[in-house]
């Protein structure tokens, strides 16, 4: 029932809080209820037009629970997460706020969280980041004050003790879902599924995973999880995307840090008429394969500059079971003001101000016609 | 490759020849960045993690026993000399950074400052395939080394612990000191060294 996930007053207001929930937000409910989840990553705009957040955000209506908004990913500068949650969460999109420690340090990153709880944001993403050997200004300072677990820490304190790190008393603490990223695709591998779990000792309520492309070694890291309990104490969105092509997947296996592409996969795109449907098709398999697997909770998917076709591969997957996820509708406040709209905008309609303008000319007119510096028009 | 460079080989300023170990070049960084430094103090230090482990317990006793001498003299008089001691035995041996906050018995003898992004709680998702770092190719993750080193110890389910933020007003000050004016006073900091 997706329509219970809206708030009648609006659809940019919180939810009604619920007992055992800490956010008010849509996609805690859809986690909780037991259903699968689908969240995507949305392509940061290099530009100040809204707009811009607008279109991009549009190819997922109805088709994902929560919109990453992401924090200068790989180093790359873009509009900024908070100015993108800011965006969203004005029209009423589920965003999971991502926030980095490479940029910000942690008094900066405290007022960053409260701000965005403030605009509705109820979901935050606690990530190290990437080095800024990664990005376009490998010049910059990386900060890294904070590293992800004590960040997911203070996010925790913020919200369940009411202070800042200082012990400073919060008034109205960010009643906000505490998410982080895992990576079972890298070394150490036995350390992993133990740092996932020190993860959510900080604070971690749902996880999202580095691209999966490797589904056995998903599956070996999921049994180690499950063996450990920690699949019932957090959510586990599995991070997954389509590659482009053989030669993309090349570029990201040698130039992104952290992410795994077994051999056979780039075989198989290498082999495939169309690269870009074929990647297609493997993000849609894996995806299959992997919400088998115990312990899954949902996708996230991360189409870099494809996020055209994530409605086509959630809706080939099946994974909604014919739900539909929250979309803008029109409301019959926004009928009203297309109304009233269309009324301002015709020409024949006469509105009350113009009138009175028309009125007070024709009345200075009749009294002192020569008198110069008249508010008439 | 600019200047120095002569095929898989460079020279250094001291004319000390160094092994290039990865094509990896990281854009605007000089050429001369990219020499593999030597790992290997700090890498025995992590095989011998058990060693170390048992050596700082008696050496943190030793400097408790001495609570009375250091009361004597003062501990802000003492900072100075034992620091000077401190910054270049743990220098040596674990390329200390002087944090002021030392966490070695908690991440296998392996000083988690000496990692890029200064992680204090385990490695981040950009490890390389081969275990080395994401920013710096050449040199083997500092948390694929603590994880190992952890393993050797006798207390390594230490680097299971969430560690606090690094308090920066700490820097550059004598951990042995601190640690051993806290425990006496009766606190206990279990997250120290």
């Amino acid at each position: 029932m997706t329509d219970l996930d809206v708030n009648p007053e609006g659809a940019h207001l919180p939810l009604e809080p619920r007992a055992g929930h800490t956010s008010r937000g849509r996609l805690e409910r859809v986690l909780r209820r037991g259903e699968f989840a689908v969240t995507a990553e949305l392509n940061p705009p290099d530009s100040a037009d809204p707009q811009d957040v607008y279109d991009r955000a549009a190819v997922f209506d109805g088709w994902v629970d929560a919109i990453n908004a992401v924090d200068a990913s790989g180093a790359n500068c873009h509009m900024s997460s908070v100015g993108i949650c800011a965006l969203l969460t004005r029209m009423g999109y589920a965003v999971v706020m991502q926030v980095a420690c490479r940029d910000r340090n942690r008094i900066a990153i405290q007022g960053d969280v409260l701000g965005a709880a403030a605009m509705g944001v109820a979901n935050v993403l606690c990530l190290t980041g990437d080095g800024v050997q990664a990005g376009d200004q490998p010049g910059a300072v990386p900060v890294f004050d904070l590293d992800s677990m004590s960040l997911l820490e203070t996010v925790r304190i913020m919200r369940e003790e009411q202070r800042f790190l200082s012990g400073r008393k919060i008034t109205s603490p960010p009643h906000v879902f505490i998410g982080a990223a895992a990576n079972p695709f890298s070394p150490p591998f036995d350390f992993r599924p133990l740092r996932l779990a020190k993860k959510i000792e900080a604070g971690a309520q749902f996880v999202q995973t580095q691209y999966c492309f490797d589904v056995p070694m998903f599956e070996d890291y999921m049994r180690r999880v499950r063996d450990l309990g920690l699949h019932e104490r957090c959510f586990i969105l599995v991070g997954v995307g389509p590659l482009a092509s053989a030669r993309a997947a090349r570029w990201i296996r040698t130039n992104v840090p952290g992410i795994h592409i077994p051999d056979a996969v780039i075989a198989r795109l290498e082999g495939a008429e169309n690269q870009r449907r074929e990647g297609k098709n493997i993000c849609v398999e894996i995806i299959q394969q992997c919400r088998e697997i115990a312990g899954v909770a949902g996708v996230h998917v991360m189409a870099y500059r494809q996020e055209e076709l994530v409605a086509e591969i959630v809706h080939e997957t099946g994974v909604l079971k014919g739900r539909r996820p929250w979309q803008r509708l029109a409301t019959p406040g926004d009928a009203m003001v297309a109304e009233r709209l269309q009324a301002v905008l015709s020409e024949e309609a006469v509105t009350p101000t113009a009138a009175a303008a028309e009125a007070v000319a024709q009345a200075l007119e009749a009294d002192s016609p020569k008198e110069p510096g008249t508010p008439v028009s | 490759m600019a200047g120095i460079g002569f095929g898989n080989w460079s020279i250094t300023a001291a004319g000390r020849r160094a092994k290039r170990t990865s094509d990896y070049q990281p854009q605007h960084v000089s050429v001369t960045r990219r020499l593999k430094k030597p790992y290997t103090i700090r890498l025995w230090s992590v095989r011998n993690a058990r060693f170390f482990e048992a050596l700082y317990e008696a050496f943190a006793d030793l400097f408790l026993k001495l609570h009375p001498f250091w009361s004597f003299v003062g501990y802000e008089r003492a900072e100075a000399p034992v620091k000077f001691v401190e910054r270049r035995v743990k220098g040596f041996l674990f390329d200390c950074r002087m944090c002021g906050h030392c966490i070695l018995s908690s991440t296998g003898m392996s000083c988690p400052m000496n990692c890029p992004k200064r992680l204090r709680n385990g490695p981040c998702g950009g490890v390389r395939a081969d275990g080395t770092c994401e920013v710096e190719p050449d040199m083997p993750c500092v948390w694929v080394e603590a994880w190992k080193g952890s393993r050797a110890m006798k207390g390594g389910e230490a680097i299971l612990a969430v560690q606090k933020p690094v308090d920066h007003s700490l820097r550059e000050t004598s951990a042995w000191l601190r640690v051993t004016a806290e425990t006496a006073a009766g606190r206990t900091e279990p997250r120290s060294e």
